[in-house]
């Protein structure tokens, strides 16, 4: 199968997926963000970084590119997108995902390993992983703290959209160890139609036992699985 | 052109020269010089750009060896790591910015280093920054802290390029100079390595980035005087950064690497447009012929002299072929990037300035680089040492029991847990961090070859108060020792000096005697020096910093398999003491909590002993003979022991019984002393022998001294402290109470 990387210009965490993807043995295609071909892609990524510099609020103006036009097209569709990061913010942004991503409560920019605890294994990106298994994986951002109104996180709840909590690491609530405070401990959710997912935490920088954790790459499967088994969930513009 | 008529002292204040300077440029001129000839003058004579009073001193290091790829003199060093791929590094400093503009400060200090190394080609995988602060329990050293802090994240992690080491002292003779120095590493295919010398007149002389406005005027001359009350009244020579607008340059700097339509590529940083373009064409043996009125403004009415010595950030000057030049603007305008062709290189050894066709500067290249006139002050040893030097720090009783003692070093914000810091920084981008912050050195894997690179920096700036020599010297063997305890061999070092006003005599003393140290560290250890950079007149008030030497090292490691990390790896593993026992507590962290003085001899070091000890301890890894490897510092033994506990979770044993044996001074020299050219290691115990042959091999001395495991911290008869007491001692340092 063949994943399409987003690319804007303050985009750095670009080659970081596709070296996870060349870890699992598939292939993936750069997208530009001027561009709006998606190269017949299986599965869109939008990944981390400060796509035009996120000057104004993150994601605010990357969603109005050229390249997110042809996302919501396939989103729309059914084709799978998944937001790492900067990408979630996006998402956010442009009404793919309901809630908002604002400054983590510590103020302070975050980087450490998290664990997370897989809320669903009812999501093409985490079918290869059981409900309730506590994945390690690394974050990094400033503001990545998921707020929404109560309704919108109880129907979160309810439809199991939730696809991430930050956990401690025997799976129980996080307390002190969330990295930004966000509500519920939500670290990722899907949409609707469960094909376009949002996270902040990085599961490309997961995909190797050398550099900590081979956890992330069970996402990346996840999605090869899914696409092998139900074949394109909709077709990107060739 | 307009002549200068007359010079007062104020206009050569602003520009930093004597009158004795003024007047020899006159003289080899044969006329005044104009108002921009001499901003631009004053620019390349100060001590940032012209190194005027370092040069000769900077003349004795060795800089040469079998890995050198290119020494100093162009915008970045760089060593040979195998697989036909260089390693580019420098380290710089931005002290006088971030003292009164924290965050802007650091933060173009980081973007300031990344382009010396993006311009060579290279693409940055790592940075690491050195960070000295006065004493941290002062709410406004915190604040200054907290600000270079944001500042390195701020511009590292939007750029994402990963932080991924470095080091922080906090010391009363910083309360009014804090220092940052960013070192930048890069890695790059050899035959990419893009070189800064223009050539072929009529080539045409592209400005790329961000357009010119009026920050930083006058900050290489800013960065050459002493700073005062009136200093923050400089905050215009403090440059303003965007990360964003980098990232985008570095990006086409990269993909433009080994490109033939790429002559030179030169960034712009100190003095800006001046020295970039007078360095440039220097070095290609060159001229340059330049109007400023093509330079694209971010304010009205800038005047010429404005435009030469604005230090806008990233900007980057590039020497194309005519026919080139239109294919290379557009790689840039498809990052949104503009670009400005300003002039051409020429073949008259000049640089030539014109604002709209008229003539405002015309100086002979040679003048401004060759024939910077040096300083040669007086060095005079100063008084008083000898007394320091001769107080015994083992004359007074230790005022706590020693295990009180360890949890109070480790409590200390010099030695403790830097979490707080590093976890503002994006230490993880790039997909090649192995050994992340908080072990000896960082570890980065190359992809390419299957080995590694190994960055630390270092320089204890006590050692260096009373002894600049020994003190320099003791920075290269520990940021050494820091690399090997990784398993990687050292292979390069940047250096930053950090000094007062060296026309303070014994400033100048401290200057000459710590190159002479790193001159003899360099040597012993066969380690040439690639690159570096001067930072003097860090005073205020008249009161200078310790001398503080912070050393870049770069180690190679062949194989990434063959690595070791400093926590205890295994329960039951034997506990070694590789090199000697000593009991140096002069200038050690103890004396500065037990005594509050820095007195006292300096610790012993014996080059030939270091060499031997770090080959040994690289034998022995590259064996697989080694489950942990921890190179000793502050705190000595005693705080390695509890490093090495924290970051492997596991507690240790001690029995050996020369230390239940000693009086309690002679066990706190034993157990907190700083002696040299030594690591605590672990062994599983059946290769124990095999580790005991490799140092017999060497003449090092290897002692036992217990074992791994459990979750206490144990010396036979001195102390029993629970692992988690250990690790909340360590943990709270840099978290204010």
């Amino acid at each position: 199968m063949r994943f399409g990387i987003a690319v804007f210009p303050g985009t750095w965490s670009d080659r970081d997926c596709a070296r996870a993807i060349e870890v699992l043995g598939h292939e993936s295609v750069y997208l530009w963000h001027r561009d709006h071909d998606l190269a017949g892609v299986d599965c869109v990524i939008l990944p981390g970084g400060f796509s035009y510099g996120d000057h104004l609020r993150t994601g605010a103006v990357a969603r109005f590119a050229p390249l997110m036009e042809s996302v919501q097209e396939f989103a729309a569709s059914g084709g799978l997108v998944w937001g790492i990061c900067n990408g979630f913010q996006i998402l956010c942004e442009a009404h793919l995902l309901p809630g908002a991503l604002t400054r983590n409560a510590s103020l302070e920019f975050r980087c450490e390993s998290v664990w997370l605890r897989v809320e669903t294994s009812d999501t093409p990106f985490t079918r290869a992983c059981e409900t309730g298994a506590v994945l390690a994986v690394p974050v990094s951002h400033g503001e990545g703290r998921f707020v929404a109104d109560p309704s919108t996180l109880d129907r979160l709840e309810a439809e199991r959209r939730v696809a991430f909590r930050y956990v401690a690491r025997d799976g129980s609530a996080a307390g002190d160890a969330s990295p930004n405070g966000s509500m519920r401990d939500i670290a990722g959710i899907v949409s609707e139609g469960r094909n376009v997912l949002g996270m902040m935490p990085h599961p490309e920088r997961a995909a190797e036992p050398l550099l900590g954790s081979g956890d992330g790459l069970r996402l990346f499967g996840s999605v090869v699985e899914a696409v092998a088994e139900r074949g394109a969930f909709a077709t990107s513009s060739p | 052109m307009t002549a200068h008529p007359t010079v007062s002292d104020a206009q050569l204040a602003e520009v930093a020269l004597t009158r004795e300077e003024y007047a020899l440029a006159a003289e080899r001129l044969g006329r005044v010089p104009t108002e921009v000839e001499l901003g631009v003058i004053g620019a390349m004579w100060s001590e940032h750009c012209g190194y005027k009073t370092s040069k000769p001193l900077l003349a004795r290091l060795p800089t040469s060896g079998p890995r050198v790829l290119q020494g100093p003199g162009e915008n970045a060093g760089a060593v040979d790591i195998g697989g036909g791929l260089a390693c580019v590094f420098k380290i710089e400093s931005h002290n006088h910015p971030s003292a009164i503009e924290p965050y802007q400060g650091a933060a173009t200090g980081v973007g300031g280093i990344l382009r010396d190394v993006f311009t060579m080609g290279a693409r940055p995988v790592a940075l690491l920054d050195s960070l000295r602060f006065g004493p941290f329990e002062e709410p406004a050293q915190r604040h200054l802290l907290d600000g270079v802090v944001a500042g390195i994240g701020g511009y590292g992690n939007c750029i994402g390029v990963p932080t991924v080491g470095g080091e922080i002292y906090f010391d009363e003779s910083y309360r009014h100079n804090c220092l940052v120095n960013a070192m930048c590493v890069g890695v790059i295919e050899q035959a990419k390595l893009t070189r800064a010398a223009a050539a072929g007149p009529g080539n045409l002389v592209l400005l790329v980035g961000a357009d010119t406005g009026r920050d930083g005027i006058h900050g290489a001359t800013f960065a050459s005087v002493e700073l005062n009350e009136a200093s923050s009244e400089r905050r215009p020579a403090v440059q303003v950064g965007n990360p964003f607008l980098e990232k985008c340059l570095m990006e086409v700097c990269v993909a433009l690497a080994g490109d033939p339509r790429i002559v030179a590529m030169q960034d712009l940083g100190a003095a800006g447009l001046t020295s970039s373009s007078a360095e440039l064409a220097h070095r290609g043996g060159c001229g340059i012929e330049m109007d400023v009125a093509r330079v694209s403004r971010r304010e009205r009415g800038m005047t010429a002299y404005e435009v030469m010595l604005s230090e806008s950030q990233e900007r980057m000057l590039l020497v194309v072929r005519p026919q080139d030049a239109a294919s290379v603007q557009a790689e840039f305008d498809r990052w949104d990037l503009h670009s400005d062709v300003i002039g051409t290189v020429t073949g008259t050894g000049r640089m030539v300035v014109t604002d709209a066709g008229a003539a405002v500067c015309d100086l002979p290249l040679a003048l401004l680089i060759d024939e910077v006139p040096l300083r040669h002050p007086d060095a005079l040893r100063p008084g008083g040492l000898d007394a320091a030097l001769g107080v015994d720090p083992l004359a007074a009783a230790p005022p706590w029991p020693a295990g009180e003692t360890l949890l109070r070093l480790l409590r200390s914000p010099n030695v403790g847990s830097r979490r707080p810091v590093f976890r503002r920084y994006d230490h993880q981008v790039g997909d090649d961090s192995v050994v992340l912050p908080g072990g000896d050195a960082a570890l980065l894997r190359v992809r390419a070859t299957g080995g590694g690179i190994a960055l630390s920096t270092d320089g204890n700036a006590r050692y260096a108060a009373l002894d600049p020599r020994r003190g320099a010297a003791i920075a290269v063997c520990e940021a050494a020792r820091n690399v090997v305890a990784v398993g990687a061999a050292p292979v390069g070092v940047t250096n930053c000096l950090n000094f007062g006003n060296p026309e303070k005599p014994e400033i100048f003393w401290q200057l000459s005697e710590a190159v002479e140290g790193m001159r003899e560290a360099c040597l012993a250890l066969g380690v040439p020096v690639v690159s570096g950079n001067v930072s003097l007149y860090n005073d205020t008030q008249g009161v200078s910093i310790d001398p503080t030497v912070v050393i870049g090292m770069v180690g190679h490691l062949e194989d990434l398999e063959r690595r070791c990390a400093a926590g205890f790896a295994h329960d039951g593993d034997a506990v070694l003491l590789v090199g000697p026992v000593g009991m140096d507590l002069g200038g050690s962290e103890y004396q500065r909590l037990a005594q509050g003085v820095n007195a006292g001899p300096r610790p012993t070091l014996d080059l030939d002993l270091e060499r031997r000890v770090q080959a040994a301890v690289l034998e022995m890894i590259a064996a697989g003979l080694l489950a942990s490897c921890h190179d000793l510092a502050e705190g000595g033994l005693g705080v390695a022991l509890a490093e090495s506990c924290i970051l492997g979770g596991r507690g240790v044993a001690l029995t050996e019984r020369l230390f239940s044996l000693a009086a309690p001074v002679v066990l706190v020299g034993l157990l907190f002393g700083e002696s040299q050219s030594r690591f605590l290691a672990s062994a599983a115990t059946g290769d124990v022998a095999g580790v005991r042959a490799i140092a017999t091999r060497h003449q090092v001395d290897v002692r036992e001294l217990g074992t791994t495991g459990g979750n206490r911290v144990s010396l036979t008869g001195v102390f029993d402290l629970g692992l988690d007491e250990v690790t909340r001692a360590h943990a709270g340092a840099l978290v204010p109470s």
